[in-house]
């Protein structure tokens, strides 16, 4: 599978200035852009949800960015990536990376499946998250994760 | 040398854990083995590695292991890795 990241990343799958009150309605809107795309039901969503009331904030993985996921499961129909920006930053209570601005929302239906947009999500992620931030439409979004693509 | 990039879940924060920890040691000219693994199967792995990897969180999760557990705050920071790991590495 080479898909990069922007073309996994259908209209769908992306909700650009969206306003959530907290950090689970924060989740829930990264698990609906999953289901919308067919890639997740909504169990996936909840699943998302108790791992961090489980584990904690550490989805968190970067100042600004969460990366909401579960373990593959029945919930997961097929391996899928969604993207939800947020106009106000939202507290997950993590110590160093909080508030959130960027929920980055990750369904796979094993372990290998999603490496290849892993790979790029890497590569997207550690530039400039304010660039990432300016896009108003999926099509621009897009454009300016494929010139953060090698 | 082998190291370990734990989190929660196994497919999310420890694959981009693991990619940039590569990155970082093929800079670095170190030749060493990442694998990334789920809370569950981390301990077991753990067993025979020499570093861990994983978030603040998580750490305490893992347990008592003989591999230097090492906490990375920005999973993106290469310069933040390629510290952490160097003062773990041995010479």
């Amino acid at each position: 599978m080479s898909a990069t990241l922007a073309d996994e990343l259908s209209d769908d799958a992306i909700v650009l200035g969206a306003e959530a009150s907290d950090w689970r309605g924060a989740v829930r809107l990264a698990g609906a852009a999953l289901t919308a795309t067919g890639s997740t039901t909504d169990e996936y969503t909840a699943e998302m949800i108790r791992a961090v009331e489980d584990l904690g904030p550490y989805i968190v993985i970067a100042p600004g960015i969460a990366l909401a996921h579960s373990r593959p499961s029945p919930a997961v129909v097929k391996t899928g990536i969604s993207w939800v920006s947020l106009t106000e930053p939202i507290e997950f209570g993590h110590a160093a990376n909080d508030p959130v601005r960027l929920v980055v929302g990750l369904a796979a239906t094993d372990h290998d499946s999603h490496l290849a947009t892993m790979s790029n999500l890497a590569g997207v992620l550690s530039g400039d998250l304010d660039r990432l931030l300016e896009a108003t439409d999926p099509e621009q979004l897009r454009a300016i994760i494929r010139e953060n693509t090698q | 040398m082998k190291i370990v990039a734990v989190c929660g879940m196994g497919i999310g924060t420890s694959v981009l854990l693991k990619m940039n920890a590569e990155k970082v040691l093929r800079t670095l000219g170190v030749d060493a083995e990442v694998e990334a693994a789920d809370i569950g199967v981390a301990r077991g792995m753990s067993r025979d590695a020499q570093i861990v990897l994983t978030s603040e969180e998580l750490a305490p999760e893992i347990g008592d292991v003989s591999a230097e557990v090492i906490i990375i705050d920005n999973f993106f920071d290469l310069e933040e890795i390629t510290t952490k790991l160097k003062a773990a590495l041995p010479e």
